[in-house]
C-alpha cells in the first residue's frame, strides 16, 4: 500500500505516534506494574516495570479475598448501563424535538438545556443528597442512576447533530404512515448511532470512573461501584496498601479496557458507514 | 377513486405571501405539471396537498374526501422528493416496503424479534415482500433490493424513491422536482418512465418543476404559477399557443417570446413604432404585441430590424436581431435552409403571421385581436 518513498515520512508518523500513545499508556502501565510488586519495590527510587520480586499473586489474592470484585463490577454494569440507557431514552427525543419540531416555548427550552450546561455536577449533589436520604434511596441503583439520566450534554450534543438530517427524511416517514415516536426510534435513532456511540463511550466512560457522587450516596459492599472498591485498599490505620489498590485499580478497569478493544472495530465500522447522504 | 382538488388555498410566512386564493384540480388518472420559476410557492403548495404545511385559507381534498385537517399518513398520498429522502439505513428493500409495513403491519408485529413469531406476522411480511418484487420489477431494482442508498447512483436512487411511492398504491402522487437532481441524459430518459408508471398506477399525479420543459413534455395539463398564483392551467399545446397572461407567455418557450410595445390607436389600429400590424384590439391604448421566434420570418416587407448573430441549431437557425426603432431584441427561428447568410448589422424586414401574433394590455392579461383589414406595414 505505502508507495517506495514515501517509507520515511511513514516511519516518522508511527514514531511520533508510538511516543505519544507510550505517554499516554504509560500511567497504566505504571500501575499494572505496580500492581505485581510488593511494597518495598513500588517506593524504591530506581525505575524498573518488572518486580524483582513476584508479589502479584499476594496482590491480587488480598483484593479478591477482601473486596466482592464480581459484586462490584456487575454494580458497575448496571449504573452505567441504566444512566446511557435513560439518558438515550430522554436526550434523543428531547433532541430531536429541539432540533425540528415548531412549538411555542422551543426556544426557552433549549436556553434552559444550555444553562444546564453551565451548572457543575458537585453543585446540586447536596440537595440531592438530602432528597435521596429523605425518601429512604440512599445505598439503592436509583441512587446512583437518577441523578444523570437527564444530561444537557447529551441533549446538546444530539440536538446538534439532528440538525443536520434532512427534513427531507422526516417528512417522508411522516407520508410513509410514520408517527413521530417512530420517526424517533426508526429514522432519527439508527442515523444518529454516531453521535450515539461517541456519546455511549463518554458517558459509560464517566460513570463507571466516578468516585463523587457514589461515595457520598452509597456505603458498604451491596452497591459500590468499582471506583468505590479502590478506595477499600485506603486504609487510614496501616497505611496505603499500594500494591493492591494498584491491583484493584487494574481489575477494575480491565472490563472498559477489554470492552473497548472488543467493540473498537465496531465503533470504527459505525461512524464509517453510517453515511447520511440519502 | 377521485383526484387532488385544492381550493381557496392561502398561505403566508411573515409578511410574506406565499400562496394567494389558488384552485386547482388533478382529476383521476390525470398527469398535472405545475410549473414556475423558483420561489413562486408551488413547492409550498405540493406541501400544503401533502400535509407537510398547513394552509391558513382554503381546503384540500384527495379522492374526494376532505383531508385538510387529517395528518400526512391519513391522506392517502405519497410523494418522491427531490433529494428522494430514503432511509440511508435501511436497504433498498426495505425502503420500499416501509410505507406497507407502517400501516400493514400492527405496531406489535414490527418489534425486532417478537413481530417474526407472532402468528399472522409471517403471512402479512410474505405479502409485502410480494409487493416489493412487483414494484422493483418493472423499475430494474430487483438486483439492488439488498443495497443501501449510499450505495446507488442517483438514477437508481431515484427509481428507490419512485417504487416506495408507488407501492401503496395511493390515491394520488405528488412529485417535487424530481429529475432535477440527474445528468440532462438520465432526466430525458427517466421522463419516460415517470409518464409509464403514472399510467400503470392510474392516480392523479402532481408534478412540481422548474423545467418547462419537462412540464409540457410529460403532462396532460399543464398548472402556470407565479407569485403564488396559479396564472393558466391548459394543456400543454394550449399553454405555448394561447397563455392567457404576458407572464405566462414569457415563462414558456425557449426561447423567450419576443415582445414589443405597441399601441392601440382610436379605431383600434395596433401600430409597433408607427407601422400599421395588421391586427386591431378592441380599445385604444399602450398594448404589448407578443411573437413566437417561429411566427417571424424574413419578408420584403415587415419590421425593420438589425441582425445581431445566427445561431445554427442544425434543424434551424436563431437570428438574433434588435428592432430598430426602439433597440427591443427580437429572436427569430428560421428554416435552415432559408436565408442564406445575415451577416451582423444587415438590416432587413420581418414580418408575423398576423393568426400567431398575440396581444396584452398593459395589466399584461391576454387581449382579443381581430384582422385590421387594412394593410399591414404600411
Amino acid at each position: 500500500m505505502t508507495p517506495r518513498g514515501s517509507l520515511l515520512p511513514g516511519a516518522i508518523r508511527l514514531l511520533v505516534l508510538a511516543l505519544l500513545g507510550l505517554v499516554f499508556l504509560s500511567p497504566y502501565l505504571w500501575m499494572a506494574a505496580a500492581s505485581l510488586k510488593p511494597l518495598d519495590e513500588i517506593f524504591r527510587a530506581s525505575l524498573a516495570l518488572w518486580p524483582e520480586n513476584f508479589a502479584g499473586v499476594e496482590n491480587y489474592g488480598k483484593v479478591l479475598a477482601r473486596v466482592p470484585v464480581a459484586q462490584y463490577l456487575w454494580n458497575g454494569v448496571i449504573v452505567c448501563g441504566g444512566i446511557l440507557f435513560f439518558q438515550l431514552l430522554f436526550a434523543v427525543p428531547a433532541g430531536y424535538a429541539l432540533a425540528k419540531l415548531r412549538f411555542p416555548g422551543r426556544d426557552i427550552a433549549f436556553g434552559a438545556v444550555m444553562l444546564g450546561l453551565l451548572v457543575p455536577p458537585h453543585v446540586p449533589a447536596l440537595p440531592l443528597y438530602v432528597a435521596f436520604s429523605e425518601i429512604g434511596l440512599l445505598n439503592s441503583y436509583a441512587a446512583l442512576i437518577a441523578p444523570f439520566a437527564i444530561s444537557v450534554f447529551a441533549i446538546f450534543l444530539f440536538r446538534q447533530f439532528f440538525r443536520a438530517l434532512p427534513d427531507e427524511l422526516l417528512h417522508a416517514a411522516r407520508l410513509d404512515g410514520m408517527g413521530e415516536w417512530s420517526i424517533v426510534w426508526r429514522v432519527i435513532l439508527p442515523n444518529a448511532w454516531p453521535a450515539a456511540t461517541a456519546f455511549g463511550i463518554f458517558s459509560v466512560v464517566a460513570h463507571w470512573n466516578d468516585l463523587f457522587w457514589p461515595l457520598i450516596v452509597v456505603q458498604g459492599h451491596a452497591r459500590a461501584t468499582p471506583a468505590l472498591g479502590v478506595l477499600q485498599f485506603r486504609s487510614e490505620e496501616a497505611g496505603d496498601d499500594f500494591g493492591a489498590m494498584m491491583a484493584a485499580a487494574v481489575l477494575m478497569t480491565l472490563p472498559l479496557v477489554l470492552a473497548f478493544l472488543l467493540a473498537q472495530r465496531r465503533f470504527v465500522e459505525g461512524i464509517a458507514t453510517t453515511g447520511l447522504k440519502g | 377513486m377521485g383526484g387532488i382538488a385544492v381550493a381557496g388555498i392561502g398561505k403566508r410566512f411573515g409578511a410574506t405571501t406565499a400562496l394567494a386564493e389558488v384552485t386547482l384540480e388533478v382529476a383521476a388518472g390525470e398527469f398535472v405539471a405545475l410549473v414556475g420559476p423558483s420561489g413562486c410557492g408551488k413547492t409550498t403548495l405540493m406541501r400544503i396537498i401533502a400535509g407537510i404545511e398547513r394552509p391558513d385559507a382554503g381546503q384540500v381534498r384527495i379522492g374526494a374526501r376532505d383531508v385538510t385537517p387529517l395528518r400526512p399518513a391519513d391522506r392517502d398520498v405519497a410523494m418522491v422528493f427531490q433529494s428522494y429522502a430514503l432511509y440511508p439505513h435501511l436497504t433498498v428493500r426495505q425502503n420500499i416496503a416501509v410505507p406497507l409495513t407502517m400501516r400493514g403491519l400492527p405496531a406489535w408485529h414490527r418489534l425486532p424479534l417478537a413481530g417474526a413469531l407472532l402468528p399472522g406476522a409471517r403471512a402479512a411480511r410474505a405479502r409485502i415482500a410480494q409487493e416489493v418484487a412487483r414494484v422493483a420489477e418493472p423499475l430494474g431494482l430487483s438486483a439492488l433490493l439488498d443495497r443501501r442508498p449510499a450505495q446507488l447512483s442517483g438514477g437508481q436512487r431515484q427509481r428507490v424513491a419512485l417504487a416506495r411511492a408507488v407501492i401503496r398504491r395511493p390515491a394520488a402522487f405528488l412529485m417535487d422536482e424530481p429529475l432535477s437532481n440527474l445528468d440532462a441524459a438520465l432526466r430525458v430518459q427517466t421522463r419516460r418512465e415517470i409518464v409509464e408508471i403514472h399510467r400503470r398506477a392510474g392516480a392523479a399525479t402532481l408534478y412540481v418543476t422548474h423545467d418547462q420543459a419537462e412540464a409540457l413534455t410529460m403532462a396532460d395539463r399543464v398548472a402556470v404559477m407565479l407569485g403564488g398564483r396559479i396564472l393558466q392551467v391548459a394543456p400543454p399545446e394550449a399553454i405555448y399557443a394561447d397563455p392567457v397572461d404576458l407572464r405566462v407567455a414569457a415563462f414558456i418557450g425557449s426561447p423567450r417570446i419576443n415582445t414589443l410595445a405597441a399601441e392601440a390607436d382610436a379605431g383600434g389600429q395596433v401600430r409597433v413604432a408607427g407601422l400599421a400590424t395588421g391586427l386591431r384590439a378592441r380599445a385604444p391604448g399602450p398594448v404589448t404585441l407578443a411573437l413566437r421566434p417561429e411566427a417571424l420570418r424574413p419578408a420584403a416587407q415587415g419590421l425593420p430590424v438589425a441582425a445581431e448573430h445566427v445561431e445554427f441549431l442544425g434543424d434551424g437557425l436563431l437570428l438574433h436581431a434588435r428592432h430598430l426603432p426602439d433597440g427591443a431584441p427580437l429572436v427569430a427561428r428560421l428554416d435552415p435552409a432559408s436565408p442564406g447568410r445575415v451577416a451582423p448589422g444587415e438590416r432587413l424586414a420581418l414580418e408575423f403571421d398576423p393568426a400567431r401574433a398575440l396581444l396584452f394590455g398593459a395589466d399584461g392579461a391576454r387581449l382579443p385581436t381581430a384582422p385590421a383589414g387594412v394593410a399591414a406595414y404600411a
